[in-house]
C-alpha cells in the first residue's frame, strides 16, 4: 500500500472543560475526496484547526506524504501544501479577482507589484479549475459560487497537496453546487487529496469516495461511501437509534389544526421594486405555509417585507382583517409577528450577551426600558426555555457565542416564543445545525402549529418544506410562480414548478 | 504614628476590596490603581499624608479625588457611548461651552448662579442631543459626527466669552469645584450622585441591556425590536450632560472660564478611562464603576507625575507606557502568553481565570471554541 497523502494518528486536543478531540485517526490518500462528517460539536472544526496550525495539539502525529509535520500557523500549513477554504468566503469583495488570488504573496520587482505577473498567475490558477474569468474585474461582481471557486483557486495557487473545504456549499444553489463538484472532480484527477465537510447528506454521497465520522471528539469509523447506507451514516453521526428521524419521515403535516379560514395575515399584491414582485399570501392560524425556491428567488425578501425590515412600495397587508402598516420590526412585533432570520450571526444572536439576556431581549424590547423584567423573572423565563427546548448549556449565564449553531438557533426561537407570537416567520431555521437539533426544531414547529400559531416556513431543503407545510408557495426569480396545497405537495411538484417556469427565461 | 496606622487601615480596606473583586472584570482596573498607590506609598514622600483643616480633609489622595472628578464625570457619559459602539470626541469642547455659558450669564448678564448653572447644563444636553441626532438620526459615523462639535465647540465657546477669559467670585459657582461636603470635596459627591443616577438609568431599567445589545450587534437588536436610534440618541445626550457638569467643575476649579483651555484633550483621558475600566472600544458589555475607577487611575497617574516633578511636556510618555501596561494586563491573549512563559506564577498572575474558564463551554457539543 502506498504512503497515504495525509495520515493523522492519535490526535488529541482539550479545551478547558472539554475534550474536543480524543485520539482521532484520519487517513486521506492522494486523489480522494474524503468526507468528514459529524454533528455540530463533534470535533470537525477543531480537527481542521489543529491540522492547519490554528490550535496547538495536545498529542498525536500528523504525516504528510510520510513526513511528520506539525504546522504552528495556517501560513506554515499552506507552505506545507495544506490549504483551507472556509465556510464564509474569506476574500476581499472590492479587490479584483487577480488581486484576491495573489494577495499576500504578490510577485514584486524592486518592491513594486508586477501586475502583469499577477494576472498571469491568477489566470493559471483559475485554469486549473477549468475556469476562465476576467481576472481584472471586481470580485463582488461575480456570484457567490464563482467567489467560492476563486477562494479555491487562491488555495490551489500555492502548490497545494491537500485541500480542505469547510462547508463550501452552504451558500450555493443546486446548479452552483454541480459546478463546484465538477471542479472538485478535476482536482481529484490531478491527484489532490480533498477533505470535504458538509451537513448535506446528498452531497456527501454524490462527491466523496470515503467518509470519516466523528462524534463527541472521537472517531466513530472510516467507511467507503459506496458501502455505507445512508441510514447507517446518520446513526453513526447521532449515535442513537433512528426513531427520532424516522418519526419525522412519517409525520406528514395535516390540515386538521387549521382553526379558521380567516387568515391571520393577508398580503395582497405586496411587492418592492428590485426585491420581490407583487405577490398574494395568506397565512391562517394553525397553518404552516412553506416558502420554497432557489437561493435568491425572493424568499428572504418576502420575509423582510412581512417583518417590517424592508418597506413595500406597493400592495397591502391585513392582519386579522385589519389593514396594517409595518414600518419596522418594532411595529411588526406589536402585531405579534416574530422572525428568526436566515443569517443568525448578523441579524440573530447577540454573541457576547448571555443566554438569559438573549432570550428575554425581544420581550423586554416590547415592554420598553422602564418596565424592566426583574432578575428572577428573567431567570425563570430563561430556565423555562432552556428546559423546554433542551438548550445544551452548563448555565443560563453562558455567553451565546460559545454555543453550537443548533443551540444558538434554539436561543433565538426561545427569544421569540417568550413574546408569545401569533405569526412566526422562520427563515432557514435548520441551516447549519446538526441532525438532532434539526429534528427537535421540526417537532417544535409542529407543536406551535397545534397551538394555533400561523407559521411561515422558509427552507432550501425541499424535503423539509414538504414535511412541514400544509401549503407551499413557490418563488422563482423574485416572483411567486405557484401555490401547492395538501396532497399536491411533493418534492417533485415543487421542483417541477420551479423548473417549468425556468424555461420561460434563461437562468440569470 | 497616626499616619502609619491610617495607611495600614487604608491598605487593609483596599486589599479587602481587591479580594472581593477577584472574579470581576474590574479587578485589573482596581489592581492597577492599587499598584500605582503602592508605588506612591514608598517612593513619593508625603503622598499618603492626610491632614484635617477646618473639618476638611486635605492630602494628595484627596486632591486626586477632586481633580479626577472631571474625568470621572466624563467617563460616565463616555462609557455608555462607547458601549453602543460609538465614541464622543466633543466632550472637551462641550465642557468649554458649559463653562463659557455659565460664567457669561453670571458675570456679564448678572444672573443668579442657579440660572447660570441650569442654562449651561441645558445647553450641554442640547449639544449632546445634537451629536445623538447626527449619529442616530442621520447615521453619520460617531467619530466624524462628534468631531464636528469637537472642532466647532471651542469656537462657539470663544464666541460666547467674546474671546475673553471671564473671572468670577460667586460663592455658589466657586463651591462647585472647591467646596467641601462631609469633610470631602463636593466634587466627590457630584461624581457619586451621577454614578448612582447612571446606574439607576441603565441597570434599574432595561436601558443597559439595550445599550449592550445594540453595541454588540446593532442589526440583530433591531430585529429584536429594540429602538436602536433612541438608545443611541439617549447615550449621546447623557454624555452631553456629563460633559456640562465636568465643564462647570473645571471652570469653578480655576474660578474662571478660559474657552481655549478648559477640557482640552480631556476627551482622550475619558476614552482611556473607559478602556482602562474594562470596556471594549468595540462596544457591548460596559462597566460603569470600572470607567469611574479608570478615571481615578488616570488622575492618580497625572498627580504622581506632578509629585515626582516630571515635566508636563514629557509626562505623556510615561503615562502612555503605564496605560499600555494596564491594557496588556486586561488582554486575555497577553495573560495567556505571559502565564505560559511565567508558568509558576500562573496563580498569581491569573486569578481571574477560574471564572473565565468556567464560562468556557463545558458542553459536549460545543463547536470551535475561541482560540
Amino acid at each position: 500500500m502506498p504512503t497515504p497523502l495525509l495520515e493523522i494518528t492519535g490526535l488529541s486536543k482539550s479545551f478547558p472543560g472539554v475534550k474536543a478531540l480524543d485520539a482521532v485517526d484520519l487517513i486521506v490518500p492522494a486523489g480522494e475526496i474524503h468526507g468528514l462528517m459529524g454533528e455540530n460539536g463533534a470535533g470537525k472544526s477543531t480537527l481542521i484547526k489543529v491540522l492547519t496550525g490554528v490550535f496547538p495539539r495536545d498529542a498525536g502525529v500528523t504525516r504528510l506524504s510520510g513526513q511528520v509535520v506539525a504546522p504552528s500557523s495556517p501560513r506554515e500549513a499552506e507552505a506545507l501544501g495544506v490549504s483551507t477554504v472556509y465556510q464564509e468566503v474569506n476574500l476581499i469583495p472590492h479587490l479584483s479577482v487577480a488581486e484576491n488570488i495573489c494577495i499576500g504573496r504578490q510577485p514584486t520587482r524592486l518592491g513594486t507589484i508586477r501586475w502583469g505577473a499577477i494576472a498571469k498567475r491568477a489566470r493559471a490558477a483559475l485554469a486549473r479549475l477549468d475556469l476562465s474569468l476576467d481576472v481584472n474585474r471586481q470580485l463582488s461582481s461575480y456570484s457567490i459560487a464563482i467567489q467560492q471557486m476563486v477562494a479555491i483557486a487562491r488555495a490551489l495557487d500555492i502548490s497545494a497537496k491537500l485541500l480542505i473545504l469547510d462547508e463550501p456549499t452552504s451558500s450555493l444553489d443546486k446548479s452552483e453546487v454541480e459546478e463546484l463538484f465538477k471542479k472538485l472532480r478535476i482536482l481529484r484527477q490531478d491527484g489532490l487529496g480533498i477533505i470535504f465537510i458538509t451537513h448535506f447528506l446528498d452531497q456527501v454521497y454524490e462527491i466523496t469516495d470515503s467518509i470519516t465520522v466523528l462524534r463527541n471528539g472521537c472517531r466513530v469509523g472510516c467507511f467507503s461511501t459506496k458501502e455505507l447506507p445512508r441510514i447507517n451514516l446518520v446513526a453513526h453521526m447521532i449515535g442513537k437509534t433512528l426513531r427520532q428521524t424516522e418519526a419525522l419521515e412519517h409525520t406528514r403535516a395535516s390540515t386538521a389544526t387549521i382553526r379558521s379560514d380567516a387568515p391571520m395575515l393577508e398580503a395582497r399584491a405586496l411587492g418592492k421594486k428590485g426585491s420581490i414582485q407583487p405577490l398574494d399570501l395568506d397565512i391562517r392560524p394553525g397553518e404552516v405555509v412553506g416558502l420554497a425556491g432557489l437561493l435568491g428567488s425572493g424568499r428572504t425578501e418576502t420575509a423582510r417585507l412581512l417583518f417590517g425590515v424592508d418597506h413595500p412600495d406597493q400592495g397591502t397587508i391585513r392582519i386579522n382583517g385589519h389593514p396594517a402598516r409595518l414600518r419596522s420590526p418594532r411595529s411588526a412585533i406589536r402585531y405579534r409577528i416574530a422572525l428568526t432570520p436566515e443569517d443568525r450571526k448578523v441579524a440573530g444572536v447577540i454573541p457576547n450577551l448571555t443566554i438569559r439576556e438573549n432570550i428575554i431581549l425581544a420581550l423586554q424590547a416590547s415592554r420598553g426600558s422602564w418596565r424592566r423584567l426583574s432578575l428572577p423573572e428573567q431567570e425563570k423565563l430563561a430556565d423555562k426555555f432552556i428546559q423546554s427546548l433542551a438548550i445544551k448549556t452548563p448555565s443560563r449565564e453562558q455567553v451565546v457565542r460559545n454555543l453550537s449553531g443548533g443551540n444558538q438557533q434554539k436561543v433565538l426561537l426561545a427569544r421569540w416564543l417568550a413574546t408569545e407570537p401569533k405569526l412566526f416567520i422562520l427563515d432557514e431555521p435548520t441551516r447549519g445545525i446538526d441532525v438532532g437539533a434539526k429534528a427537535e426544531i421540526e417537532k417544535l414547529i409542529q407543536s406551535l402549529r397545534q397551538d394555533g400559531l400561523a407559521v411561515l416556513f422558509i427552507s432550501s431543503e425541499l424535503e423539509e418544506v414538504v414535511r412541514q407545510s400544509q401549503r407551499v408557495v413557490v418563488l422563482r426569480d423574485r416572483r411567486k410562480v405557484d401555490e401547492l396545497t395538501e396532497a399536491a405537495i411533493s418534492e417533485e411538484a415543487i421542483m417541477q414548478s420551479i423548473a417549468s417556469h425556468s424555461m420561460e427565461r434563461p437562468e440569470a | 504614628m497616626i499616619d502609619w496606622l491610617s495607611d495600614l487601615a487604608f491598605w487593609i480596606v483596599f486589599a479587602g476590596i481587591l479580594f472581593a473583586l477577584r472574579r470581576q472584570r474590574i479587578f485589573w482596573t482596581v489592581g492597577a490603581l492599587a499598584l500605582l498607590l503602592f508605588f506612591n506609598q514608598f517612593f513619593t514622600p508625603g503622598f499618603f499624608h492626610l491632614q484635617v483643616l477646618d473639618g476638611h480633609l486635605y492630602g494628595s489622595r484627596i486632591d486626586v479625588l477632586n481633580q479626577g472628578a472631571k474625568v470621572m464625570l466624563l467617563s460616565l457619559g463616555m462609557v455608555l457611548v462607547i458601549a453602543t459602539g460609538g465614541v464622543d470626541l466633543s466632550v472637551g469642547a462641550v465642557m468649554a461651552i458649559a463653562a463659557a455659558v455659565s460664567s457669561r450669564l453670571l458675570v456679564t448678564q448678572h444672573q443668579p448662579p442657579g440660572v447660570a448653572i441650569a442654562v449651561a447644563l441645558a445647553i450641554s444636553v442640547l449639544a449632546g442631543a445634537w451629536n445623538g441626532l447626527l449619529v442616530a438620526g442621520f447615521g453619520i459615523q460617531p467619530i466624524v459626527a462628534t468631531l464636528v462639535l469637537m472642532v466647532a465647540g471651542r469656537g462657539i465657546a470663544q464666541l460666547i466669552t467674546e474671546g475673553q477669559i471671564i473671572n468670577f467670585l460667586d460663592p455658589t459657582m466657586v463651591y462647585l469645584g472647591n467646596g467641601h461636603l462631609f469633610g470631602l470635596p463636593f466634587t466627590l459627591t457630584l461624581v457619586v450622585v451621577m454614578l448612582l443616577l447612571a446606574h439607576f438609568l441603565v441597570r434599574r431599567t432595561a436601558l443597559g441591556l439595550f445599550i449592550e445589545s445594540v453595541g454588540d450587534n446593532d442589526e440583530a437588536s433591531r430585529y429584536s425590536g429594540i429602538n436602536a436610534k433612541q438608545v443611541k440618541f439617549l447615550v449621546y445626550t447623557f454624555s452631553g450632560l456629563c460633559a456640562g457638569l465636568a465643564g462647570l467643575v473645571a471652570c469653578s476649579n480655576i474660578k474662571s472660564a478660559d474657552a481655549n483651555n478648559i477640557g482640552l484633550y480631556l476627551e482622550l483621558d475619558a476614552i482611556l478611562a473607559v478602556v482602562v475600566g474594562g470596556t471594549s472600544l468595540q462596544g457591548g458589555r460596559f462597566y460603569l464603576v470600572g470607567a469611574v475607577i479608570g478615571g481615578l487611575f488616570i488622575q492618580t497617574l497625572t498627580t504622581t507625575f506632578y509629585a515626582k516633578n516630571v515635566s508636563s511636556d514629557i509626562a505623556p510618555v510615561p503615562k502612555a507606557l503605564v496605560i499600555i501596561a494596564v491594557c496588556l494586563l486586561q488582554s486575555e491573549v497577553f495573560r495567556t502568553r505571559a502565564t505560559r512563559i511565567l508558568g509558576p506564577l500562573q496563580k498569581l498572575l491569573n486569578p481571574i481565570s477560574p471564572s473565565l474558564h468556567r464560562q468556557q463551554p463545558t458542553i459536549a457539543r460545543h463547536d470551535s471554541p475561541e482560540p
